[in-house]
Formats: C-alpha cells, sequence, structure tokens
C-alpha cells in the first residue's frame, strides 16, 4: 500500500522540508490567505531541487591542496536518527584527527540523508537520488553508507556503474556480497562486473546462526517467526528460519508486519495460538518494532515465557522507551560487539567520542568510525600512489585491498567478497531498561 | 404504512439494481459471499478465537470510525475533503500526551501521570487530556477553515483540496518538531487485564475504555445534528447554501461549528489512539488517516452511519485477515473489499447521501 502511494508520498516528503523552514519564519508569514499560493510555490521548489539535484558541487577551499570528497548516507530523520547522528559525528571525527587530511590530499565531507520525513525511515526514491547526484560529482571518491540494506540495494548498483567505492557501516543483508536463496544476486547489484561494496559488519547468514544458537541454547522448541518486509528483514528472517531448521527447532509461523499497523493485536492473537517458545522479529526499529513488542505481551506472552528476539535493526535506545516494561527481558543479536566489549583501541574511541559530544554512543557508532577509518586510509594510499589526488578507481583499489586492519573492531581483512573477516557476534538481553552484554557467538567455530 | 412503503420500494430497488448489475459486479458480489461463507467455516471450528478476533477488530475499527467521522461530516457540509483531519488527530494524540506529562513549553505546571500513578489520578489525567485535546482540536480546525478554507470556497474545488493537503504537510510539520520523528510511547493508564477476569473473553479495560468513549460521543453527535436548532441549520447549509442564507442562517457560523465538531472528535480520537496502543508518532495521521478515508468511503462518504459502519468493517476485515490469511495480505484484502464494494455498489454502502442532508434516512 506504501508502494502505491510511493510517489505521492515522496511529493510529501520533499514538500515538507519547505514546510518545516516555513514554520521557522511562522512569524513573518503573517498573512495566511496567500497559504494557497505558498504551497504551490513549495511544489515548484520541490521540483526545482530535484532538477538541479547533481549540479549541487562541494567545491571551495582548493589554494595548493588538492580536495577530494567523501560522502556518507545515513538515514537522519525517523526512530534511527540518535544513532545516526552519532554515526556522522564518528565519520567527522575520524576526518578530524587527521586535520583534515589524507595523504596530504585534503578531505571534504558531506552528510547525505538518505530518509524522508514523510516515511519516517529510509526512502527508496531518496536513496536512488542521492546515489545518482553523487555519481555525476567527480570530486566525490568514497562513500560511507548507507544503514539500512534495503537502500544498499538501491545505491550500489547506480554506484557501482559510476566506480565509486562504497563502505558500509551497517548492512547485513546477506545477498548483495554473497550468494542468496535468491539466484540473482550478488549478481544483479554488481552491472558492471565488478565490485564497489565492501563493509564492517558480520553479514547475515551469521546473524541468523548466532539467533538460532541463542534459541537452541535456551531450550527454545518452537518459534514464530516475525518480519518487516524490507530487503533485511525478511532476508534475515529467511536466514534464522534456514538456521532454526537446520538446529532441529520447528518454526512454527511466519508472517510479514506493516510497519505502519496501529497495533498487531489481532496478529499477536494468532501468534498466541500456535504457542511457541520464542518469537523472532527481522526487522528495523523504524517500522514499529516498539508496538509488536508491546502487543505480544499484551497478548498474553511475556518475554518469560516465550521469548523474544531481535535483530541489530532493533538494537537502538529507541526500543527500550518505546517498548517500555514489555521491552524487558527481550534479546537482541548484534553482528558485531557493542562498545563495551569491543578493543583497547575501540574503547579509546568511545572514552573520547564521550568526553567531546554530548550524545551516547550507539551500537554502530564505532563501526562508522571504522568504516570512516579505511575509507580515508584507502584514499591516503591512493594519493600517495599517485602523487595527487587519487581517482575513483585508484581509492576503490585500495578499499577492497584493505588486509590486516589494525582498527577499532581489531585486526580484520576484506575477502574476495567485500565482507569482513571478523566473526564475533554478540547476544545482549534488556534487564532494568538497559541493553546488558550476554556473551559473545564466534560464528567461526559454527 | 411508510416504513413498510420504503422497504417495498427498496426491495424493488435492489431487484432492479440486480438486473441491471453488470457480470464484473455480480462476481464481486459472489466473492463477497464466499468469503463470509468461508469465514462462518472458520468461526464454527473455534468461536472463541473468532470471538477474540472479532472483539480485537472491533475495537480498532471504533478509533478509526470516530476519525471517518471528522472525514465525513465536513464532506457532508462543503463537500471538501479535509486531509489535514488526519493530522489534527495526530495533533489530538500529542496534545493528550503532553497534558500528561503536565510539561508544556519547559513550565512543569504539574507533576507527570504516569503508569505508578493512583487510580483516581489517573481517572482524572484521562479526561483532562480528553477535554484538553478534543478543545485545542476543535479550535485548531475552526482556525484552519478560517485561514485556508474559507477565502477559497467559491473557487475550483482542486485549490480547496491542495490547500487542504497543505495543511497536512504544516500539522505534521509541528508534530515532527514538537515530539520528533520517532515513535514516543504514551504511559498505561488503563489496564491491559481483562473486564471478566482472566481466561474469559478477550475485552479488557483498554476496550471497554473505547467503547466507553466512542458511543457516548456518537450519540451525542447524532443528537446535535438531529435535534438541536444548530444541528438542523447544519443540515439546511448542506443542501443549500444560498437558500440557507436567505433563511437567515448564519453560513459561516454553521460551516465553523461542522470543523469545530469535526475537530472534537480528532481530539478524541486522536487521545484514545495513544492510550489504547500507547504509541502515537508523527506521521500517524496520514497513515491511520487514509484507513479511516477509506472507511468513510467503503461507508458512503458524507454519511454519517456509513462512516461508522466502515471504521468497524474495516478494523473487522483487518483482525480477519490476520486471522486466517496472513498479516502480509491484511492491507491488499482491505483495499480489495473496497474495491469490491465500490463495483457493486459506486456509492459506497450505505450510499453517500448525506446524513447531514437527508438525516441517514
Amino acid at each position: 500500500m506504501r508502494r502505491r502511494f510511493g510517489c505521492f508520498v515522496k511529493d510529501r516528503g520533499t514538500d515538507r522540508e519547505w514546510a518545516g523552514t516555513g514554520q521557522d519564519k511562522g512569524g513573518s508569514v503573517g498573512r495566511m490567505r496567500s497559504l494557497g499560493s505558498l504551497v504551490v510555490m513549495g511544489i515548484a521548489a520541490a521540483l526545482l531541487t530535484v532538477g538541479c539535484g547533481g549540479s549541487s558541487g562541494g567545491g571551495g577551499g582548493g589554494g595548493e591542496a588538492e580536495t577530494v570528497k567523501v560522502v556518507s548516507d545515513l538515514p537522519l530523520q525517523g526512530a534511527n536518527r540518535a544513532q545516526s547522528t552519532t554515526m556522522v559525528n564518528a565519520i567527522r571525527m575520524a576526518i578530524e584527527e587527521r586535520n583534515g587530511k589524507a595523504g596530504g590530499v585534503n578531505i571534504s565531507y558531506e552528510s547525505l540523508d538518505d530518509a524522508t520525513a514523510q516515511a519516517g525511515s529510509w526512502d527508496p526514491s531518496k536513496c536512488a537520488e542521492n546515489a545518482q547526484s553523487v555519481a555525476q560529482d567527480e570530486e566525490v571518491v568514497g562513500w560511507i553508507g548507507p544503514f539500512n540494506s534495503g537502500c544498499a540495494a538501491v545505491e550500489i548498483p547506480i554506484l557501482n556503474e559510476a566506480g565509486l567505492g562504497m563502505i558500509s557501516p551497517a548492512n547485513t543483508y546477506i545477498g548483495l556480497t554473497k550468494p542468496s536463496p535468491d539466484k540473482t544476486e550478488p549478481e544483479k547489484y554488481y552491472p558492471t562486473g565488478e565490485r564497489n561494496y565492501a563493509r564492517v559488519i558480520v553479514a547475515d547468514d551469521e546473524q541468523g546462526q548466532a539467533g538460532a544458537l541463542l534459541m537452541q541454547d535456551e531450550g527454545v522448541k518452537t518459534v514464530y517467526i516475525l518480519d518487516d518486509r524490507e530487503t533485511y528483514g525478511q532476508g534475515l528472517a529467511d536466514q534464522v528460519e534456514k538456521s532454526a531448521k537446520e538446529l532441529g527447532i520447528e518454526v512454527v509461523g511466519r508472517q510479514g508486519i506493516d510497519g505502519s499497523a496501529s497495533n498487531y493485536r489481532s496478529l499477536m492473537s494468532r501468534v498466541a495460538q500456535a504457542n511457541p517458545d520464542a518469537v523472532y522479529f527481522g526487522g528495523i526499529i523504524d517500522n514499529n518494532a516498539g508496538q509488536l513488542v508491546k502487543d505480544k505481551v499484551g497478548a498474553g506472552m511475556p518475554n518469560d515465557d516465550v521469548l523474544f528476539i531481535g535483530p541489530d535493526g532493533i538494537f537502538v535506545n529507541t526500543f527500550l522507551s518505546q517498548g517500555g516494561d514489555a521491552a524487558e527481558g527481550a534479546y537482541i543479536t548484534f553482528g558485531g560487539l557493542p562498545e563495551s566489549k569491543l578493543t583497547p583501541a575501540g574503547k579509546e574511541f568511545v572514552k573520547k567520542y564521550e568526553q567531546t559530544h554530548d550524545d551516547q554512543v550507539q551500537p554502530y557508532t564505532a563501526y562508522a568510525y571504522e568504516a570512516a577509518n579505511v575509507m580515508l586510509d584507502a584514499i591516503a594510499k591512493a594519493a600517495k600512489e599517485s602523487g595527487g589526488a587519487p581517482d575513483r578507481e585508484a581509492v576503490l583499489k585500495q578499499i577492497l585491498a584493505t588486509n590486516n586492519y589494525h582498527g577499532v573492531l581489531g585486526t580484520w581483512s576484506f575477502d574476495d567478497d567485500g565482507d569482513t573477516s571478523l566473526t564475533e557476534l554478540s547476544v545482549q538481553k534488556v534487564e532494568n531498561g538497559k541493553f546488558v552484554y550476554q556473551r559473545t557467538i564466534d560464528a567461526g567455530d559454527m | 404504512m411508510e416504513a413498510g412503503e420504503a422497504n417495498k420500494s427498496r426491495s424493488a430497488e435492489l431487484i432492479e439494481g440486480i438486473r441491471s448489475s453488470s457480470w464484473q459486479s455480480r462476481i464481486a458480489v459472489a466473492l463477497v459471499a464466499v468469503l463470509v461463507v468461508l469465514l462462518v467455516m472458520q468461526a464454527a471450528q473455534d468461536p472463541g478465537q473468532f470471538v477474540d478476533q472479532l472483539l480485537i477488530g472491533l475495537t480498532n475499527g471504533a478509533i478509526l470510525a470516530l476519525v471517518a467521522l471528522g472525514y465525513t461530516l465536513v464532506y457532508g457540509i462543503i463537500e471538501l475533503i479535509n486531509f489535514a483531519h488526519g493530522d489534527n488527530f495526530m495533533i489530538g494524540s500529542f496534545v493528550g500526551l503532553t497534558v500528561l506529562s503536565g510539561t508544556f513549553a519547559g513550565l512543569s505546571l504539574f507533576g507527570a501521570i504516569t503508569d505508578d500513578s493512583g487510580t483516581f489520578l489517573k481517572v482524572i489525567g484521562v479526561v483532562l487530556a480528553l477535554f484538553v485535546a478534543m478543545a485545542a482540536c476543535g479550535l485548531i480546525n475552526v482556525g484552519i477553515e478560517r485561514v485556508a478554507y474559507k477565502p477559497l470556497r467559491n473557487s475550483p474545488r482542486l485549490a480547496v483540496l491542495i490547500t487542504a493537503i497543505g495543511m497536512s504537510f504544516i500539522l505534521q510539520n509541528v508534530g515532527l518538531i514538537w515530539k520528533g520523528p520517532a515513535q514516543v510511547p504514551f504511559p498505561q493508564l488503563i489496564s491491559d487485564d481483562r473486564v471478566f477476569g482472566p481466561g474469559s473473553i478477550l475485552f479488557r479495560w483498554n476496550d471497554l475504555f473505547v467503547v466507553g468513549v466512542t458511543v457516548p460521543l456518537l450519540i451525542a453527535l447524532t443528537y446535535f445534528i438531529q435535534r438541536t436548532k444548530q444541528g438542523k441549520a447544519m443540515r439546511a447549509v448542506a443542501q443549500d447554501k444560498e437558500a440557507a442564507s436567505m433563511m437567515g442562517i448564519n453560513v459561516n457560523l454553521t460551516i465553523s461549528i461542522t470543523f469545530l465538531l469535526g475537530g472534537i472528535l480528532a481530539g478524541a480520537s486522536g487521545v484514545m489512539y495513544g492510550l489504547f496502543n500507547g504509541i502515537t508518532v508523527f506521521n500517524v495521521g496520514f497513515t491511520q488517516g487514509l484507513y479511516a478515508f477509506t472507511a468513510a468511503v467503503l461507508g458512503g462518504i458524507g454519511n454519517l452511519s456509513g462512516a461508522v459502519v466502515g471504521g468497524l468493517l474495516i478494523g473487522t476485515i483487518g483482525a480477519m485477515s490476520d486471522q486466517y490469511i496472513g498479516t502480509r495480505w491484511t492491507a491488499i484484502v482491505i483495499f480489495a473489499v473496497l474495491i469490491l464494494v465500490l463495483v457493486f455498489r459506486p456509492r459506497g454502502l450505505l450510499g453517500d447521501r448525506s446524513a447531514v442532508q437527508g438525516g441517514g434516512e
């Protein structure tokens, strides 16, 4: 349904940004009679923005040293905003620590937003728009992001043809780099046949296994699997289903939820009839995960009796405030380690971040910092090789060649698929309104 | 006598309707019949389950119906689809939330009313939140009509429609700035326990609250439109604005009062939505507004009883689809039913003859 109104939704989104500034100047607008014409102007402005999207180059700076540009693409609106903001801060921090230079070349940075306020979450058309405008901007040599796998599925093909190297701190959908149940993946994302994408987080085949292993450890015999019908959520739920079956856990049901539904009471009533030992939700916080867990508990399935297990997509503090008491006892798997279990270098980063910023480090903050550092090192190496501002091709080559990298996540390499060689995943549980680290699962042992 | 004749002409009309109906519409009716039979069969297998889902669907539908009434009320009078209504509903839930938090614009007026407050305080909180939200949304709706719709009353209808969409953006932005982009939790003031003790049918205090707010509001609204002088004026304006003004009816005032009523309903349903679901978000007006608007069209836009029937029907269909078909398909099922109904009855289930105009037959 959301799809059906996609075009409409997008128009409203762009118009809103305009309307937002209108609000700020509310006092001077005064004469409300002209509202009709203001709306028309807003639409015209929105059209102009779309039309001229590509032409806004970074420019400026210059002087003697050459400048290259790095962009990040994260959802800066919606329930994930708090986390995305820390990620942008972490990228800025990485650049500032090098005094804005990599290998003698000046780095300029721009943070793009792939979410619309209308959707309250990432928006495929915004993702495509960002990728297309950056593809035309020759100055850009590196792309950090996106956050959501569904967004990556839209952006990778566009940036692949532009030859731009991408490092994602957060995409875990398996089909982006490796074969998945969909036979056309991952080839369909790389029209040129060359890879241009890498990620610093462990993919969902391993997170799915971790979820299933967790259920086995907790003595779960039957599980009801839900997903949010997005690339990431559905792909992950598929992996959990596969791994659960392999471990002899019976999957008693599978449903996809509508992230904008008012509540999930009738769904949860149906789930309760199936009498599962656990409910797994593959999805992101933006798709109403708080309401889902509330209605699960409300339907007579407290988290002690019927486990609630979710992935990294709901590993944000927002989940705690939205779910309230109902979130208590929920398990969360994460394709990495929380900040308290990072390497000494990682802990150093967390300490420094929290000294210099007002907000708290979130699970993906360190991953964004790592992605930024890998990108900057790749630019530095490429710059040394070419003896000046490197082009996209040189940077891309250096990104994919990242080997034995000593970063905040440990020492690791990108494999041929662009996946990290790290294999550690973690499990947390909500206790007293906080995510409490439970244990580490090493996918290498599985 | 009169009623008998009306029935007779009605059944004759129905037969005439079937005779003149196209093949598509006959297929549509057959499909609906098959669906109903399947549903009854399922219900017979496990009545408890069916009743649970029916109750869930009806309470969800009651909230939708209240929002749908706001759309249909305004449409009945000035034939405008007030797109800002859904967003006014969202503002209503935010106002309610703010009242319960006891803090407005940095001023702490009283302590926040939370899950742990005493029963008396909770009741006061709920009543206060409802009344403040109803007042605020009523005034906002009147204000919107004054600044955005009234100056355009004689311009082409599309102009007003676009203005309504514009107002919708503005309200959404207000909500976005006010409470931020993420879903915000409501305190749980009304118990989730079942009214008739544990193990009984799935009817919670929360559901009772929805019924307890919706039904009196519906009765009050019907009374106002059918029995008061101002209601008569509304019906007159709906029939013919010019003639009404010649009879000495203040058309502007009457339209303002209609918007006031619509806003009051939006405010009440907004607070109810928040307390019932426990979460609200700035774009809830768009998503829920879409379903509410669908409910109004399904029942016959402009028809007050139609909006209630449409709302309850959509809620029930949603719950049944969740139970017997799959959540994945719920939105499709709802809109498929809408299409089927409109194919057979283009003016909605109860007809779009406005209740305000003709008294809902």
